[in-house]
């Protein structure tokens, strides 16, 4: 085991591999630290859908910058992460959700990203498996360049890159304890051995409420159970991710041919119990064959739960605060951490590297808890 | 029979030679070799290939691979067609 790092990284997840990928790159001398293997955890069970389509401006214009690096990203890291860009396509139910979507939709457009408001006939020649009755739609807003890329690939990638710079990742190994002297960062205790450093980046996912305990930060995180299913591998049938924020579905055809989607659980709870439900399936299934009929006589394969680390405002928690120095946030996903990661991996580089800070990293600070000023972000789905 | 042509996944239509050489790269961990490959995602999901998989790693790596990581097979167990499921008819 090393005896020192300039940065080290509690999880392996995409933002952890992503975060080692970009500082590796710059010369910086990273540890991962993966209790698990990596991508073990909201990473690997997760939708890996990208969308630009955001009601706060500033989660709109991470996921259009993201989109801008996911479409290099296999070229860069030398590895192909299976992007697909066959847009989102977000239901309209009635007038009142079209007068919100108009208004996120013009918001969208100021920042260049490529959406429109579609009629109920464009939307069966985006997917036409669609029924408008069925799904109860009055339009949609549609987005091309919003696709899906593999979540595993893209964090393998990303690790095999930070690897081929110098960094070590180190699977199997659990970070029990971190160490500070005269409020900074000094040392990071794991299962394997002791490590000096000046930075720890907590990218824990769920777990990160349990590294921000070791030194004594409280934040509002919570743990939330998501539910998400595949079918059977099907012929081509459309390319757009189908997303509707009052059913609250998600789902679309993956690389591979399956269908993979999800909806919030009937009884939303709380926690951390992993065991999936009947009254998912219930609910997604029926759903699901009232947006697309066809499909039930479609099987589903596989089910499985994940979690979301959900902040009260849904917007993540980023870098670091006067408290503590070294201490660099990372984690608060609410759901949508995936499609932003490039931003996040090169604004916390950035701050790391240059001391670089930004209008987005500030707001995203966990001080803003305190102000009590807080934007919901209102475009959640799952 | 060549590491080409030799089935290890039937689901997924992954050969001995596509295992190799992904450990070989470095995915060391069953679950790893899972998502990089898709091996066990199919409708058997790993019933016949997760054990093949599992004698293939250990005796590339030396190491012994404990039967309780082998992935765990994730409801329904068997296919179940959507219509099926969103029935009211118990
Ligand atoms: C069902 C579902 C669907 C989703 N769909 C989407 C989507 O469509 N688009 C999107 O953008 N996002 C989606 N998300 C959210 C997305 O998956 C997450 O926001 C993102 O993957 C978070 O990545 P991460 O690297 O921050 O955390 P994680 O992937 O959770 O990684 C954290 C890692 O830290 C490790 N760890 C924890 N404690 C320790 C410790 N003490 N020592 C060492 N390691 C530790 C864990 O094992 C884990 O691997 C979805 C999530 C779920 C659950
Ligand atoms: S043989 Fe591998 S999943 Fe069925």
């Amino acid at each position: 085991m090393i005896k020192k790092a300039d940065v080290v990284i509690v999880g392996g997840g995409v933002n952890g591999c992503g975060l080692a990928y970009n500082l590796s790159k710059r010369g910086v001398d990273v540890a991962v630290f993966e209790k698990n293997y990596l991508s073990s955890g909201a990473t690997g069970s997760c939708g890996a859908g990208i969308r630009q389509q955001w009601s706060t401006h500033e989660n709109a214009e991470l996921a259009m910058k993201s989109v801008k690096i996911f479409e290099k990203l296999s070229n860069e890291l030398g590895d192909d992460i299976e992007l697909r860009q066959g847009g989102y396509l977000i239901a309209v139910h009635d007038k009142e959700e079209l007068l919100q979507l108009e208004k996120n939709v013009e918001m969208q457009k100021s920042l260049g990203i490529p959406v429109k408001i579609i009629s109920t006939k464009e939307i069966i020649e985006v997917v036409p498996i669609l029924d408008i009755k069925g799904m109860n739609a009055i339009a949609a807003t549609f987005c091309p360049t919003d696709g899906h890329a593999n979540p595993f690939k893209t964090t393998f990638a990303y690790a095999n890159a930070a690897r081929k710079y110098g960094a070590n990742i180190f699977t199997h190994t659990t970070v029990t304890d971190i160490k500070t002297k005269n409020k900074k960062v000094s040392e990071v205790i794991t299962d394997k051995g002791i490590i000096k450093t000046d930075f720890v980046v907590n990218a824990a996912g769920i777990s990160s409420e349990e590294i921000c305990d070791m030194v004594g930060i409280k934040i509002p995180t919570k743990p939330v159970r998501k539910e998400i299913m595949a079918t059977e591998r099907l012929q081509p049938l459309f390319k757009a991710m189908v997303i509707s924020f009052k059913d609250g579905i998600y789902f679309s055809q993956q690389h591979e041919g399956q269908i993979v989607g999800g909806i919030p659980i009937p009884e939303q709870k709380y926690g951390y119990k992993t065991a999936p439900t009947v009254s998912f399936l219930q609910h997604m299934s029926k759903t699901l064959t009232r947006y697309a009929p066809v499909l039930k006589h479609i099987n589903m394969l596989r089910h499985w739960t994940g979690f979301y680390d959900v902040t009260p405002d849904a917007r993540p928690i980023l870098g670091e605060t006067k408290d503590l120095k070294g201490f660099i946030h990372c984690h608060g996903f609410s759901g949508h951490g995936f499609m932003i990661s490039p931003m996040v991996s090169k604004i916390l580089c950035e701050y790391i590297v240059e001391g670089k800070t930004s209008d987005i990293l500030e707001s995203l600070s966990l001080t803003r808890f305190k102000d009590k000023k807080i934007e919901h972000e209102m475009a959640v789905v799952g | 029979m060549g590491k080409k042509k030799t089935i290890v996944c039937r689901c997924e239509d992954l050969t001995l030679e596509d295992v190799e050489n992904a450990i070989d790269t470095g995915y060391t961990d069953l679950e790893e070799l899972r998502k990089k490959l898709r091996i066990g995602m199919g409708p058997c999901q790993g019933r016949v290939c997760f054990q093949l998989v599992q004698k293939i790693l250990e005796k590339k790596t030396g190491k012994k691979v404990p039967i309780k990581s082998l992935p765990k097979v994730r409801p329904p167990i068997i296919p179940v067609s959507l219509g099926t499921l969103a029935s009211d008819e118990k």
